[in-house]
């Protein structure tokens, strides 16, 4: 006998594996979910807060300097670091508030691991008025105290979790804990394509304005699709953003690119797709890393935003269904990147966002000069300066060398 | 579906002696392997009348910070999943009777090759599973496989559980339902609030049309706590971190700790006595 229904799966993977306390809200934001996607005035309000508050639409900006410097492919950057916050991030955590806000619900919980996606939920819980907690391990808080700063600006109390490894996937299980001890009139505001159903669907689909503006945008300016569409992918959800509105155009490649660390060989990275296997984490059923028993390994990246043993699991289905590639660069050649696109075109890309850049650096051999690629630079490099001027300062080798002959770095 | 098996036959034997069953929660392989074994020996000699043995798992999603650091401080000393099966093995050489049920989450089951860590607890003589993170409409497999090799399953139901789901969860629970208290994780409370009691009597009345036992937990410190949910009509009440926190707090003496373990146990046990 099946008993089964097909709620939020993507092939083998998604699903919902949660305590059954959250059985009941997760169904009813589903309810909600699907009646104010076809809603025209929800869509209305959100359309207008995207455009008059976040800043959308984003420029889709053709890279001279970095196209002529590599000789080719076209490289097109989707600027969704010009953003209000400084990354994508808001584009889920406006939708989902005004949603709460409907619901009725009162108070937002999200987690965070640098502080971006709670700035981005602070923000979004000002605009609506509702009450706003972030959990962030107390590895991160320590790491990041200008962010914890920020948010209490934006008037959000910061939990310091010092449960499990104090980081990224500690805040998520004590912001489910915490859901679970006041679902009543809380909304948890997950910030990835990750968590049980609805999550990695409605987060898809409030990111899928990235992927629709490439779309029409790129039409405008080449007369065509691109061949390719390349983002970083952490938990997944600018990747998935950018790729969904192109996932029937086949001709389209879509390629994910996972923080290698130092090395995927090393056991230092965040790479779940290459070396992670199937598992069940944090509601979900998706690739993990993990150790033989089971047990959650930690994830390392230079790039807090990719710092995570988990991915979205229309990922996993992608790749398993060959529809999406998932290559890895590493911690150094980010950095590499990071500096390239800073001093070839005047932005500095977060350093999630510097790992899509490195894979084009690394392979625009492999295109041919006349192919046009998109890369979604996801958030803008501000926060990362210090982080990258101390691995600069601690990096041996021509990195550093180079830095210090620009002055960048004092020998 | 009317199952008999070792846990069901638990609660109807105490029935007919008018008992309601007393379910004890502690960590495998903690603080060591061989003190658990024997504090699970302890707490069936003081009363216990069905045992769980959390396995650590690294993201105990459903866990407040008595667990946790349980969980925390046996992975950091080694124990795998397979271990808290020998661990039972063992007991078993001298008990056959008690209910032994593991409880952990889905990814230890899954990762593990779920039919063959099933089997392998099978094979240790485990009674059966309480998955707290695995809801039915994603527990097909593993409800195809304990059928198939008699594992007892329990899924837990919450207060805000629907009518329509508790009957769903009753029907495929073939050991007990397990009904969490309050919203909230495991762990001690300070008090509970009329809801609970509600829920509870609610719950009970349609558990028994299905002719099978409602057993509650989450929060349960105290024997007072434990008669009151017993009044309001539980079959049985869990106790967890209550146990685990005597054990922390005594872990580097072990006779203080058992003997106050036997304290606990026959207090909480004389309220599972009802006299009518």
């Amino acid at each position: 006998m099946k008993r089964n229904t097909d709620l939020g799966k993507f092939g083998a993977y998604g699903g919902r594996y949660v305590p059954e306390t959250l059985i009941p809200a997760l169904e009813d934001l589903d309810i909600w979910y699907q009646r104010l996607k076809v809603d025209k005035s929800f869509q209305r309000e959100l359309g207008r807060l995207l455009t008059n508050f976040a800043g959308r639409s984003t420029p889709l900006y053709y890279a001279n300097n970095l196209t002529k410097s590599l000789g080719g492919p076209k490289i097109y950057l989707k600027r969704e670091d010009l953003l209000h916050s400084g990354a994508h991030k808001i584009n889920n955590t406006l939708g989902q508030a005004l949603i709460a806000k409907k619901m009725g619900k009162t108070r937002i919980i999200a987690e965070t691991g640098a502080g971006q996606h709670g700035v981005a939920t602070s923000i979004a819980s000002a605009v609506f008025d509702l009450k706003s907690e972030i959990y962030m391990g107390a590895k991160d808080v320590e790491r990041q105290q200008l962010n914890v700063f920020r948010m209490n600006l934006l008037n959000s109390k910061v939990h310091s979790v010092q449960s499990g490894s104090k980081t990224l996937k500690d805040a998520i299980n004590e912001a489910l804990r915490d859901w679970i001890a006041n679902v009543q009139d809380t909304h948890y505001l997950i910030g990835s394509v990750m968590g049980p159903h609805p999550f990695p669907t409605m987060v898809r689909d409030f990111q899928s304005v990235i992927g629709k503006e490439i779309k029409e945008q790129i039409r405008k300016l080449t007369g065509k699709l691109p061949d390719a569409v390349i983002a970083c992918v952490g938990g997944g959800s600018n990747a998935i953003g950018s790729f969904f509105p192109f996932i029937n155009d086949k001709k389209v490649k879509l390629i994910g690119v996972e923080a290698g660390g130092e090395g995927i060989r090393t056991g230092f990275h965040a790479a779940t797709l290459s070396k992670g296997r199937m598992g069940i984490f944090h509601g979900m059923k998706s690739y993990i890393l993990q150790d033989e028993n089971g047990q959650i390994s930690e994830a390392h990246s230079i790039s807090a935003g990719l710092d995570y043993p988990g991915i979205g699991p229309e990922h996993a289905n992608l790749m398993d269904t060959a529809r999406a590639t998932y290559p890895h660069v590493t911690d150094k050649e980010a950095v590499k990147a990071f500096m390239q696109l800073s001093k070839l075109e005047g932005i500095i890309p977060a350093l999630e966002s510097a790992h899509a850049v490195a894979y084009i650096i690394k392979n625009a051999k492999n295109f041919k000069k006349d192919e046009t690629v998109v890369i979604t630079v996801s958030g803008r490099g501000d926060k990362d300066l210090q982080i990258v001027r101390d691995y600069l300062s601690q990096s041996d080798g021509s990195l550093k060398k180079n830095m210090q002959a620009r002055g960048v770095i004092h020998s | 579906m009317k199952v008999e098996n070792n846990v069901t036959r638990t609660f109807s034997n105490l029935a007919q002696k008018n008992e309601k069953a007393l379910i004890g929660y502690i960590v495998g392989g903690y603080p060591t392997l061989d003190l658990s074994r024997k504090i699970i020996e302890q707490l069936i000699l003081s009363g216990v009348d069905i045992i769980e043995i959390g396995v650590p798992f690294s993201d105990p999603m459903a866990d407040g910070p008595m667990i946790q650091d349980a969980f925390v401080k046996t992975l950091n000393s080694g124990i795998s999943p397979k271990d808290c099966l020998t661990l039972v093995k063992s007991i078993r050489e001298k008990d056959k009777q008690t209910p032994m049920l593991l409880m952990t989450y889905s990814n230890i089951l899954y990762s593990n090759g779920l039919e063959k860590f099933l089997i392998q607890s099978k094979n240790c003589d485990i009674d059966g599973f309480i998955v707290p993170d695995l809801n039915f409409e994603e527990a097909d497999d593993y409800l195809d496989i304990t059928n198939k090799l008699g594992l007892s399953t329990v899924f837990l139901t919450s207060p805000n559980t629907s009518i329509q789901r508790l009957r769903r969860i009753i029907a495929l629970s073939t050991g007990f339902v397990y009904m969490v208290s309050v919203f909230g994780i495991t762990g001690s409370r300070n008090k509970f609030e009329k809801y609970t009691f509600d829920s509870i009597s609610r719950s009970k009345a349609i558990v028994s049309s299905y002719s099978k036992h409602l057993a509650v937990g989450f929060g349960i410190s105290t024997p007072k706590d434990g008669q009151r949910m017993i009044e309001s009509g539980a079959d049985g009440i869990i106790v967890g971190s209550s146990l685990v926190n005597i054990i922390t707090k005594n872990k580097n003496d072990q006779s203080k700790m058992l003997s106050e373990l036997d304290i606990f146990v026959k207090e909480l046990k004389t309220i599972c006595k009802v006299s009518n």
